[in-house]
């Protein structure tokens, strides 16, 4: 199902990976009306992209990613409702470092399990944290969200105005440099034994690598990444609500990493870009349906398309190439 | 003093009432996670089934409510095994996020029917005239609906676990699940017995979710809801034992009205917390042997 | 001669079960050393105590002097100790390349850089290639593990172990499951390692034993039965009766 990148692939970025870039400016002139929709489906790909890194190249499973998403919405969220810090690039960061040490703390507990015990605590973080923003209602605003998060212009200069022009380009600029690191990390010796752990754990065990560290260290990173893009959600909203916790969209979010094809870096690309438009169309209209269909897909992808969209896409080259 | 022992005794009835009926529904989850292996997250939309046969059951077929459990038992059991058969056994053999996207598929899709069939709203729940009104123990009212639900459920328990001990199909499930290799090559069915465990299973879920509709309504979102506290007693108690699942629905139970009572702005944070301090403390849940 | 690997009352037992009884074992620098005995003797969990995949009830494991016995298992293989599987343990999926790289980079000290690409780590390419070389595997480079005959993935295994530079070296059947037409291919790179290793084989093949080793432990029930040169094993009464039964003497 997945890809792996190691000590004998080309680094070099290929002409088809600035393709998506491309595509990204031309909607910022293209389609002005859709920036809001844009913003929140460049959002959408950073968190996936976080995912990826520990689901797909680490291979642990974990429903309560959101915990790290919604950690990092809230810091920034109360970082400038409640005590006036309204730099968007320092409530990034805070996000970011916030985001990380939660990581790091609960990574330290979860990694040293395996099987449903991992799984299920993973669902219980999430759980604590959404408990925690719900009755926490001073900080958080609890059942009602946290309002009032106001950001300044980027750089002093760049207001966020009310066509989302600004949020898109800040969240484009922002999933560019988190891509371009996630990049060299997965192209690194360091993403190499990510995979070696998710293919052969015994093996890293017996090559002397120290595989929890490892992880941890992959898992403090991920967490990072969702924290940021939580952060990225609260700036551009300008709004926190109890929505960016709990297992929906943890759940959410691996349908649409499995439907971009896990693990293949650019799976984090195609799958949100794929469902958020999906959902913007056809929820609307008829929600419990679109629901279903939601449902439906992904029994159908597990048992018939492991690879997501873009595992048949190369099972589509292949065959075509097979027959030239 | 004098208030405080009546609410510790509600408490502990309440409670008990709600560890039972977790019991019911989420024992069948333990031992089919134990005997196949399968991370089934859509446990719960077997037990929000049941609740929907019921309630159907009573207002549009115009069963009297044993009939109608029954049936709630039965209809979702006959479900499961299709759904075993069909699409579930074909995933026995793929890794764990397979299992979990599929199960995670089955509950969208699940939680979406019932919306677009009964709505939104919580289903009325239905008790006959028998079963309404309080009676009266050490000194208070209790609900006579939840004295029958601890009956009922105690009933039912007790046959799961006589079932188990006693019978040839209890026995093979105990082989299986202690050591599925060696049990075929001694000559078990295993995919029989994986199919009529996972139709028990599944079967009891229903008849929990149904007996309980009271505790814990019968809604679309449901299998989200309460996806939770379904798996902790299960990963607490122990993948693939019946005595640890009990004693853990029974602690939830307990420990969730307890707070919900004494301490509400908590909510239940401390179940969560102490679940995870559980299972760091023995991962492999109180009475578990895998894992 | 000093030891290398030293074993002092190594024991081993689940519950009523002794796996491991007393185990006094040397192991010199430079060996070539085979420990046979019957199935279930314990030869595999000897092993997995010497590597630290298996904590012993009583004893010691000493390297190079260093009581190691308390250390985990990727502790034991930075000073020193390398292992292979008797069951193929490879990333299936994955290049020879990578397969080997892997355990190349971690020996160097790259595998935890997270800034500059791994293919562009020269040090590492260049040392794993030469040990396909030497193994023969160096046409197979890129191909995926998965797709190579069971006789090379073998190979794949030992380069793997050969990789980390070991001081000792435990091979655990490595000629296991391989068809006779490829167990030439693997005899040949056992004969080729280098001097300065010592060496362990578990092998049931008398034929691979009685050629590589210069001294053989025989292992009965947890115990050492006995322990000499290959001659010496080879017309000992009591090895006879292990392998082949009363009747037979």
């Amino acid at each position: 199902m997945t890809s792996f990148i190691g000590y004998g692939a080309d680094p070099r970025i290929r002409f088809t990976e600035c393709l998506p870039w491309l595509a990204a400016i031309a909607v910022f002139f293209l389609l002005p009306d859709y920036l809001s929709l844009g913003a929140r489906i460049l959002t959408y790909i950073l968190f996936a992209l976080s995912l990826d890194l520990i689901l797909g190249y680490a291979g642990i499973v974990t429903l309560g990613h959101s915990a790290f998403f919604g950690f990092g919405a809230y810091v920034a969220g109360i970082l400038s409702a409640k005590l006036g810090v309204t730099d968007p690039l320092l409530l990034l960061a805070a996000a970011a470092a916030m985001a990380g040490a939660l990581g790091v703390a609960t990574g330290a507990v979860i990694l040293r399990t395996h099987g449903l015990t991992q799984l299920m605590l993973t669902l219980a973080i999430a759980a604590v944290c959404l408990e925690i923003a719900h009755k926490a209602t001073p900080i958080t605003g609890g059942a009602d969200g946290l309002s009032g998060v106001t950001i300044a212009p980027i750089f002093g200069a760049f207001k966020f105005d009310l066509f989302g022009r600004t949020a898109y380009l800040w969240c484009l600029t922002i999933l560019f440099a988190s891509w371009w690191l996630t990049r060299r990390i997965i192209y690194s010796p360091f993403g190499a034994t990510l995979a070696g752990i998710r293919e052969n754990r015994v093996r890293m065990h017996a090559i002397g690598v120290p595989v929890y560290r490892r992880l941890l260290t992959a898992y403090a990173i991920s967490a990072m990444i969702a924290g940021v893009a939580g952060a990225l959600l609260a700036e551009t909203n300008q709004f926190v609500g109890l929505n960016v916790l709990g297992f929906e969209p943890s759940g959410e979010l691996m349908v649409m990493l499995i439907l971009g094809g896990v693990g293949r870096l650019y799976g984090a690309f195609v799958g949100p870009l794929v469902y958020l438009i999906a959902q913007d169309f056809l929820a609307k209209q008829f929600p419990e349906y679109w629901y279903f269909g939601i449902g439906l897909m992904l029994v159908l992808v597990v048992l018939f398309a492991r690879g997501g969209i873009l595992g048949l896409a190369d099972a589509l080259v292949a065959r075509w190439r097979k027959l030239k | 003093m004098e208030v405080f022992l009546p609410s510790l005794v509600s408490i502990a009835f309440h409670g008990v009432a709600y560890g039972m009926i977790l019991y019911v529904i989420s024992v069948g989850l333990s031992v089919t996670m134990g005997l196949m292996g399968f991370v089934n997250l859509a446990h719960g939309a077997f037990a929000m089934a049941g609740g929907y046969v019921l309630t159907s059951a009573i207002t549009r077929l115009g069963l009297s409510f044993p009939p109608a459990l029954v049936l709630a038992f039965i209809v979702v059991a006959a479900v499961s095994v299709l759904l075993e058969r069909w699409l579930y056994s074909r995933l026995y053999d793929a890794g764990e996020l397979e299992q979990v996207l599929f199960t995670i598929g089955l509950i969208f899709m699940a939680v979406a029917a019932a919306q677009v069939v009964f709505g939104m709203l919580q289903q009325p729940v239905l008790l006959p005239d028998y079963l309404k009104g309080r009676v009266s123990l050490l000194g208070r009212d209790f609900p006579l609906y939840r004295l029958f639900i601890i009956v009922a459920s105690s009933v039912i328990i007790a046959a799961l676990w006589f079932g188990v001990e006693r019978t040839l199909w209890g026995a093979m499930v105990r082989a299986a699940v202690d050591n599925r290799a060696m049990a075929q090559s001694i000559g078990i069915n295993t995919r029989r017995l994986f199919t009529i465990t996972f139709a028990l299973g599944s079967g009891l879920a229903g008849l929990g979710g149904a007996l309980g509709a009271e505790i814990i309504a019968i809604q679309p979102t449901y299998p989200f809801e309460h996806l939770v506290y379904f798996l902790i007693v299960v990963s607490v108690g122990g993948l693939g034992s019946l005595r640890g699942p009990f004693a853990a629905a029974l602690l939830i139970g307990v420990s969730d009205t307890a707070c919900k009572y004494w301490l509400p702005e908590f909510g239940a944070f401390f179940i969560y917390v102490a679940t995870i301090v559980l299972l760091l403390w023995r991962p492999a849940g109180l009475f578990g042997r895998r894992l | 001669m000093s030891a290398v690997l030293e074993t002092r009352s190594l024991c081993k037992s689940f519950g009523a079960l002794v796996v491991a009884e007393n185990i006094n074992f040397r192991l010199e620098v430079g060996a070539r050393h085979a420990l046979i005995g019957p199935n279930g003797a314990g030869k595999t969990t000897f092993v997995n105590m010497l590597t630290g995949l298996l904590a012993p009830s009583a004893g010691q494991v000493l390297l190079g002097g260093e009581d190691i016995t308390r250390l985990a298992q990727e502790a034991r293989v930075k000073r020193g100790i390398g292992r292979t599987f008797q069951i193929n343990t490879l990333f299936r999926d994955m290049s020879v390349l990578d397969n080997v790289a892997l355990g190349v980079a971690e020996r160097q000290g790259v595998s935890r850089r997270l800034w500059r690409a791994a293919s562009r780590h020269r040090q590492v390419r260049e040392e794993t290639f030469a040990l396909l070389d030497m193994l023969g595997l160096a046409d197979d480079a890129s191909k995926r593990v998965v797709d190579l005959p069971y006789g090379k993935q073998r190979l794949v295994e030992i380069a793997i172990a050969l990789g980390l530079k070991p001081r000792v070296l435990l091979l655990d059947e490595p000629a296991a499951g391989v068809p006779s037409l490829e167990s030439g291919m693997i005899l040949q790179v056992l004969d080729r390692l280098p001097e300065e290793i010592a060496i362990l084989i578990i092998e049931h093949d008398m034929d691979v034993v009685f050629r590589f080793a210069r001294a053989i432990t025989v292992l009965v029930d947890g115990q050492v039965l006995c322990e000499g040169p290959p001659a010496e094993i080879a017309s000992d009464p009591r090895v006879r009766r292990v392998y082949l039964g009363e009747q037979h003497e």
